[in-house]
């Protein structure tokens, strides 16, 4: 029997879980609490572990995800919401130069089983600070995992992992995707990190996504199909650390890799997956250039029809693909 | 509280970092190193304060904190010469000697970058209804970083078990308090934060050990934290180079007077608790003990190489 659920849900179904279980896990960020996070995401879970287990933080994302880190070192599990990942920014200090580097530093005499999860993304119309996608800067952490869900089922099995990972884990949700409903299992069950997912088999051209435009990635597939195109997507799932060789099998298979990404194009991760395939065997493979469909390299604008304009798009992704198609490139053609 | 073992102990940290200061001279150490010396008196003062089971953070000048809490020299001597039986097996060096097993939550090479995590130790202490306290040392530097603020708020909204310890040694770098701060004393700002402060002659090892006293038990009681100012002073540079260009050399005579292990000495002496002279004898067994140490120290073998692609995950 399937069970429909949001990604929301999902992502609360998760934590839920997680601190029926394990007395050591709690929440806490911005209005978490009564209010239930700025995205309802917690909404409901004060009610059943209080206060001290949910909790409400002032307006002090470097002091409480240093507090987190804290506790994290002392054997707790803790969850840090920030409430927009714009707002990372205020506890960049934080995660790159505390979370991320105590084990190095320490010669590997501790762990930090930090997760922070925050919603990115821009498609709201919030403009410039409240709709960015930096998870490239932590990608380039060592030390940190990045961890980008796109279905209720992966949001709930990534968010379970990473909560039993020892290591600090950015988790990445999208605000677009909180209504997004899908067939979750209610039981507990674990998507490890670091494993892509091949969401859709097809032999013509190979699409690697993660997040929100996995699902832009999967709708041109489906519209390409009709052309007689048949792409195979890649969901990624984690950015960090990068499931390089799932994208590889699928490029051997069809010769042609199309990455298609949200964050802006400029040293994005994208360039990061066609980098390892480029300087892999896998080069070999390719009949044709790579292509990227990414942000535009600009802020995000306030006005919709500019918003749009500067983001990708299952539409983006089609043009891309028949352009990739369409050329006439290398030995192989 | 055995007088005279805290004595030994602010001679050891002495010692040490003056250790360290020659080897560096002599290129024998690398990297950089900040020196604790005429700062003595307040890492021991608050350490002997503590009870088993209590925790610290500490900061780029953290070796006298690390020595007051018990960690073993001749594994800080490693650290400090890279070894792979230092601390951290030569990946931190200086500025991140750690041993987060035994409660010495690291030395931090970001100022202010551990006033978050002792919360945290002090969050948990809390959850799990432990009577114990983290300690949070930070310098002056610190209290001019954003971080002080949310950190002294957290603590104080939550009644933390926290004792943040600020040491006020003049300079932050070149940079005075003077002119970094407005306000004649910064323990002051604790009362904007809700919880006591106190500002405390951190030459004198008893009146430290008074005060980190009564703020402890306060955090054991669950009556949250204090902010402690001790009034102190670095002799030696900011870092292994320092031409010391920000300050004069009577400044640093006039402080050197007040010194507190010649203090704490004559203090023992006048209660009859130490002979005559008797500290220089212990404090000639102080630098023997580290010489000791760092020859030991460089008798270890270096780390493997490809060691350094390992603990970046757990
Ligand atoms: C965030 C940050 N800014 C600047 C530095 C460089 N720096 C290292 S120590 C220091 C001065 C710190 O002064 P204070 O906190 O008073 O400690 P003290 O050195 O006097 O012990 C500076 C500027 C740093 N390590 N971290």
């Amino acid at each position: 029997m399937p069970r429909d659920i949001t990604y929301r849900e999902a992502v609360r179904e998760a934590m839920t879980q997680a601190m029926r279980e394990d007395d050591s896990v709690f929440l806490m960020g911005e209005d978490v609490g009564v209010y239930g996070g700025a995205f309802g995401v917690s909404r409901g879970m004060i009610e059943e572990f209080g206060e001290e287990r949910v909790v409400d933080t002032p307006l002090s994302e470097a002091g409480f995800v240093g507090l987190c880190i804290g506790t994290s070192l002392m054997g707790m599990r803790p969850i840090a919401e920030i409430q927009f990942s714009d707002f990372i920014t205020h506890c960049m200090d934080q995660l790159v130069n505390q979370a991320a580097k105590l084990r190095y530093m320490f010669g590997g005499e501790a762990e930090v089983p930090l997760v922070l999860r925050t919603p990115g993304g821009a498609g709201t119309g919030a403009a410039a600070q409240h709709s960015q996608s930096l998870e490239d800067w932590f990608i380039h952490v060592p030390g940190l995992k990045v961890v980008m869900p796109s279905t209720p089922y992966d949001a709930k099995g990534l968010l379970l992992a990473s909560l039993d990972d020892p290591n600090p884990v950015i988790f990445y949700e999208h605000k677009l995707l909180y209504n997004k409903k899908g067939d979750v299992p209610e039981e507990q069950y674990r998507i490890p990190v670091g494993e892509a997912r091949i969401s859709r088999e097809g032999e013509d051209v190979t699409v690697v996504a993660a997040g929100l435009v996995h699902h832009h990635a999967l709708e041109a597939a489906d519209a390409l199909s009709g052309e007689g195109v048949e792409a195979e997507v890649v969901d990624l799932r984690t950015l960090s650390p990068m499931d390089h060789e799932t994208v590889r099998g699928s490029v051997e298979k069809t010769g042609k890799l199309v990455v298609v990404e949200e964050d802006v194009k400029t040293a994005g991760w994208g360039a990061e997956v066609i980098s390892r395939i480029v300087e892999s065997e896998s080069f070999y493979a390719l009949d044709r250039a790579p292509a990227r469909v990414a942000g535009a390299d600009t802020p995000i604008p306030y006005n919709k029809n500019l918003e749009a304009f500067i983001r990708p798009s299952p539409e983006k992704v089609i043009e891309a693909v028949r352009k990739l198609l369409d050329v006439k490139v290398g030995v192989y053609s | 509280m055995n007088h005279k073992e805290l004595l030994e102990k602010m001679l050891l940290i002495r010692a040490f970092d003056e250790k360290v200061n020659e080897l560096y001279a002599e290129g024998k150490v690398h990297g950089t190193a900040h020196f604790y010396v005429g700062q003595e008196a307040v890492a021991v003062g608050v350490i002997s304060a503590l009870r088993e089971g209590d925790v610290i953070t500490s900061t780029h000048r953290g070796h006298g904190h690390a020595i007051a809490f018990g960690l073993d020299i001749d594994r800080m001597a490693a650290e400090l010469l890279g070894k792979a039986s230092g601390y951290c097996h030569g990946k931190g060096g200086s500025m991140h000697i750690a041993d987060v097993k035994a409660g010495m939550l690291g030395a931090n090479g970001i100022v202010g970058g551990s006033m978050g995590i002792a919360c945290g130790a002090g969050w948990a202490f809390r959850r799990r209804g432990e009577e114990k306290v983290a300690v949070c040392f930070f310098g002056d530097g610190a209290v001019q970083e954003g971080i002080f603020n949310e950190a002294l708020n957290l603590a104080a909204i939550w009644d933390l078990p926290v004792v943040f310890v600020c040491e006020n040694n003049q300079y932050a770098m070149s940079k005075s308090v003077k002119t970094a701060f407005d306000t004649d004393t910064l323990s002051g700002r604790a009362s904007g934060y809700g919880m006591p402060g106190v500002t405390v002659d951190g030459m004198s090892l008893l009146e430290v050990h008074e005060v980190a006293s009564e703020a402890a038990e306060l955090a054991r009681r669950g009556g949250g934290p204090t902010l402690i100012e001790a009034i102190t002073y670095r002799y030696l540079g900011h870092s292994k180079s320092d031409a010391n260009l920000y300050r004069t050399r009577e400044e640093i005579q006039q402080w050197r007077k007040r010194d507190p292990i010649a203090h704490f000495a004559s203090e023992l002496e006048k209660r009859g608790e130490l002979q005559k002279d008797e500290w220089r004898e212990l404090e000639h067994a102080a630098r023997e003990r580290i010489e000791e140490a760092f020859e030991k120290a460089s008798e270890q073998p270096e780390p493997e190489p490809e060691s350094a692609l390992e603990d970046v995950y757990a």
